[in-house]
């Protein structure tokens, strides 16, 4: 069994220590938001939050997370409605939307560390999600939008 | 050629208006309690909201949001009132099938006139409620209006007489709106489905549960074909905490042959059983095919002159060449490549008081409903699709062989629930891949550099006869051939005596499932039309673009048609024009830097979307590296109904086509695909996306595909690009460095 922090509050689960967190949040917690894509980290649609880092959750051990704090998109902002959210909406980012909740994760991430990210900033920080659909110019125009707002706002 | 699908699907849903005969009575007893649902596409409620029932799978285009701006224009509805729902599988809807870059053209029409019907009728009975004549009153915003005076669509619904009826006939007879009285299509606005797709919200295929559940992962056989289970040793899997039985499945349907689903009471116990079980296959004749093989039976099926369909075969085409001053061949070839959506396909299975429940995202329920059904030994109408969102489409859930395997799963557990999830190797080993293909194309110059006869020989694996048979039209020769392995080769210009043949590579079609893969055929077609046409211009000493022009002379068969194709080759021509102003064709640019041009006219000729595209790139000559900097794209897509969203599928069409062009492409090892996940199939990031500009020719005529016409034009227009900045001619598809710095020493 393991007890952490899930969006704020205290969860015990039991999950094996080694099965991926992501199946634990999904399966176990309910948290569908966060998504399955790749399984070996290279797409990011799983991308949740460790204390604040970004982290593939289908290549983090259920174990690991013990003690720690886990945010997931839908406990980015209690109205679903953080800068980035709402840079998301305006700039009509998603398509098929299923890599979305592990894109705005990584760059909430991205503008915690860097509030203002250059271009090239943004592209080395968001090289780890794939987008199938290819929305990529208008992600990186949210992300902009959100950061020329200040994403603390 | 191009007439066969789109006909068979309209005419599915012209029996779907007439099979409902009555239903057209507005104000149906059924419904009239609760709602005015002046056809199957819509109702409205007493409180105005309508609600707009919508057949297409969501994957990314927003589909709902275009059709229900469709309706809502005609009805005069108050767009803030409208709502989105996409339904499950029923016969009363006719075909369902998300795919063709089709849903918007298809819809036009039978929404347009439904809205129209509803408004004809919620004025007639809201002029009775003012009393005033129909004539003194005008519809908008959701309300009847006479003067100053006014009634709600929803008191109208709530109070008035809604008794007015449509027959099938008149409804087709509705007058469209005029485009100058358009106020909701061709607006700015957002998609209804975006806010759910930013907060986790938004319900896809594998978050579907039920109470109960089980999880599966099926094991897979060594072939996608003929292989069989020999023997399985559960001893490891035993020792899997959660793990449960594995079976190997029975399929009728013959879908899923030789899958061994393997049950868990979580994924991850479902996942690391199926990992450690064991089992003993036969395998199937294909298990050591690769990709040389599947590419040298295309070439030697091209060299057989007796192979295949003729699917366009014009007189004269052998005494053209005879009599050339001058010809041209070269051959062309594209490696095997997949869809690699995002979401994994997965299906929730269950039986539940009679009825097969089939949890899942999917493009094509018309097309897998009869193999559920002969798989499960059940009828038709004792099954149901559940909808769900698709984390991508791009024609991989087309097929829907996923949803066999796991509705076996829970047929083989007595209808229990179960939950079967691939993973993301699991996806890809048994993709529907684009087939590698292999293209040979000729040209006869006469006298001044005139062309008077074009070859156009293609090979590969053919979708169409892998899953739907049934839609193939039949050649010259009378050998039936597949329209989305050959479209694209049939184009606009005016080439003298023309030759089509289309060949399926049956090797291809023995070793895997081949796919529809975004834009079809039309997006490795193109791939040698185009290349070819800037190789048939360097030799008759003609600029590119000019030689374009003046074969888009919009001459006989090319001179269009009405409704779909008015114009002809005249707007591909003034679509090319625009683009090759826009990007500057004919100015210097840098050293080892270029412009390539290509244009297409989209999917078919039956609904063309005339597009064209400027590719410019910069070759490191050192390297053979090629940095796409700018894609430049006009399109004429007649009427836009939803303008964010079109620019939206440009976007990502055109992104998809460079990724295809250089960084995409797998190849065939011991009868699977090599690459089965993002280590190696490396897909376009957003470091790679150059700027895009992206123009739309303002047009009223019918609107036409979007979700795949920019795709065509990318792969074609860098290798032009490349050929422009180096003087090196690519003609395999994906693009290498190496292949570049090959060409350039040629």
């Amino acid at each position: 069994m393991t007890s952490f922090r899930l969006n704020g509050r205290e969860v015990s689960v039991q999950a094996p220590d080694d099965a991926p967190l992501l199946w634990t949040i999904r399966d176990e917690a309910g948290l569908t938001g966060t998504k399955f894509g790749c399984g070996i980290g290279q797409c990011g649609a799983c991308t949740v939050h460790v204390n604040g880092d970004a982290v593939r959750s289908c290549i983090t051990p259920t174990g690991s997370v013990a003690g720690q704090s886990v945010t997931t998109i839908e406990g980015l902002d209690p109205k679903g409605q953080h800068p980035l959210q709402m840079a998301w909406i305006e700039a009509q980012a998603p398509q098929c939307g299923y890599c979305q909740s592990g894109q705005i994760m990584q760059a909430a991430a991205l503008l915690k560390a860097n509030p203002k990210p250059s271009d090239a900033d943004i592209e080395a920080g968001m090289t780890g999600n794939l987008c199938r659909c290819m929305a990529y110019i208008r992600i990186k125009k949210a992300i902009k939008a959100a950061a020329a707002k200040g994403v603390a706002a | 050629m191009n007439a066969i699908l789109p006909d068979v699907s309209r005419r599915g849903f012209l029996i779907t208006v007439s099979a409902a005969g009555a239903m057209f009575g507005l104000g149906h007893p059924a419904q009239a309690a609760e709602a005015f649902a002046p056809t199957i596409w819509y109702g409205i409620d007493r409180q105005g909201v309508v609600t707009v029932h919508i057949i297409r799978a969501e994957m990314g285009q927003h589909v709902g949001t275009a059709i229900a701006r469709i309706v809502a224009d005609e009805l005069e509805a108050d767009w803030s009132k409208v709502r989105i729902d996409h339904v499950d599988s029923d016969p009363k809807w006719g075909l369902m099938v998300t795919g063709g870059s089709w849903s918007v053209w298809q819809s036009y029409p039978l929404y347009s006139q439904a809205g129209a019907a509803g408004r004809i009728a919620l004025i007639e009975a809201g002029a009775k409620l003012m009393g005033v004549t129909p004539a003194d009153c005008i519809a908008r915003n959701g309300a009847v209006v006479a003067g100053k005076r006014s009634v709600s669509y929803g008191e109208i619904v709530a109070k008035g007489d809604l008794s007015r009826t449509f027959t099938a006939e008149q409804l087709a007879k509705l007058p469209m709106k005029p485009a100058s009285e358009r106020r909701i299509v061709g607006k700015p606005g957002g998609a209804q489905d975006i806010p759910a797709k930013t907060n986790g919200q938004a319900k896809y295929g594998l978050d579907a549960k039920v109470p109960g559940m089980v999880y599966a992962r099926p094991k897979l056989p060594p072939t996608r074909y003929g292989s069989t289970v020999v023997s399985i040793d559960e001893t490891a899997a035993k020792a899997v905490p959660g793990y449960i039985r594995a079976i190997a499945l029975e399929d009728p349907s013959g879908t899923v042959p030789g899958w061994v689903m393997v049950y868990a009471d979580s994924f991850v116990a479902a996942d690391r059983a199926t990992e450690a079980l064991k089992v003993t296959w036969k395998a199937g004749e294909t298990a050591k095919v690769a990709e040389a093989d599947l590419q040298s039976r295309a070439r030697a099926l091209i060299a057989d002159k007796t192979a295949g369909s003729q699917v366009v075969e014009d007189p004269g085409v052998d005494a053209a060449f005879a009599a050339a001053k001058s010809t041209l061949e070269q051959t062309y070839t594209t490696s095997t490549a997949l869809h690699f959506q995002m979401e994994p396909v997965n299906a929730l299975a269950f039986e539940k008081d009679g009825l097969f429940e089939i949890h899942t995202g999917n493009q094509w329920q018309s097309l897998v409903l009869p193999w559920l059904a002969t798989a499960l030994g059940r009828k038709e109408e004792t099954i149901v699709l559940r909808t769900y969102m698709l984390g991508g489409g791009f024609g991989r859930r087309l097929n829907g062989d996923y949803a066999v395997g796991a509705a076996l799963a829970s047929k083989a557990i007595g209808g229990k629930p179960v939950k079967m999830v691939m993973t993301r190797a699991d996806d890809t080993r048994f993709d529907s891949p684009r087939s590698p293909s292999v293209q040979t194309l000729r040209m006869a110059f006469g006298d001044a550099g005139r062309v008077t006869a074009m070859e156009h020989h293609a090979c590969a694996g053919w979708p169409t006869q892998a899953m739907a048979p049934f839609f193939m039209p039949k050649g010259g020769n009378g050998v039936p051939y597949d329209p989305f392995a050959i479209s694209g080769a049939n184009h606009w210009y005016t080439v003298g005596a023309q030759r089509v043949r289309a060949v399926q590579n049956d090797l291809a079609n023995r070793t895997m499932r081949p796919g529809w893969l975004r834009s079809v055929g039309p997006g490795w077609t193109n791939w040698a039309v185009e290349s070819f046409m800037d190789e048939a211009a360097a030799q008759a000493g003609v600029d590119p673009l000019a030689f374009r022009l003046k074969m888009l002379d919009a001459a006989g068969r090319n001179a269009g048609s009405a409704p779909n194709a008015v114009g002809g080759a005249k707007r591909q021509a003034a679509v090319l024009k625009r683009l090759a102003d826009k990007a500057g064709w004919g100015k210097p640019l840098p050293k080892n830097t270029g412009l390539g041009l290509a244009t297409t006219f989209g999917q078919e000729r039956d609904m063309p979307t005339w597009v064209a595209c400027a590719a410019r790139v910069a070759v490191d000559p050192a390297t053979g590296a090629v940095t796409v900097e700018k894609l430049t794209l006009v399109a004429d897509a007649g009427t836009i109904v939803h303008p964010d969203g079109a620019l939206a599928q440009m976007e990502g069409a055109a992104l998809w086509g460079m990724s295809l062009a250089l960084l995409e492409g797998s190849a065939f090892e011991n009868g699977q695909p090599k690459d089965t996940n993002l280590d190696s199939y490396t897909p376009l990031r957003m470091a790679d996306v150059p700027d895009v500009e992206v123009e739309f020719i303002a047009s009223t005529e019918v609107p036409v595909g979007l979700g795949e016409p920019a795709t065509t034009v990318v792969g074609p227009a860098i290798g032009n690009a490349i050929f422009r900045a180096v003087g090196a001619r690519v003609r395999d598809l994906p693009i290498r460095p190496e292949a570049v710095k090959a060409a350039m020493k040629a």
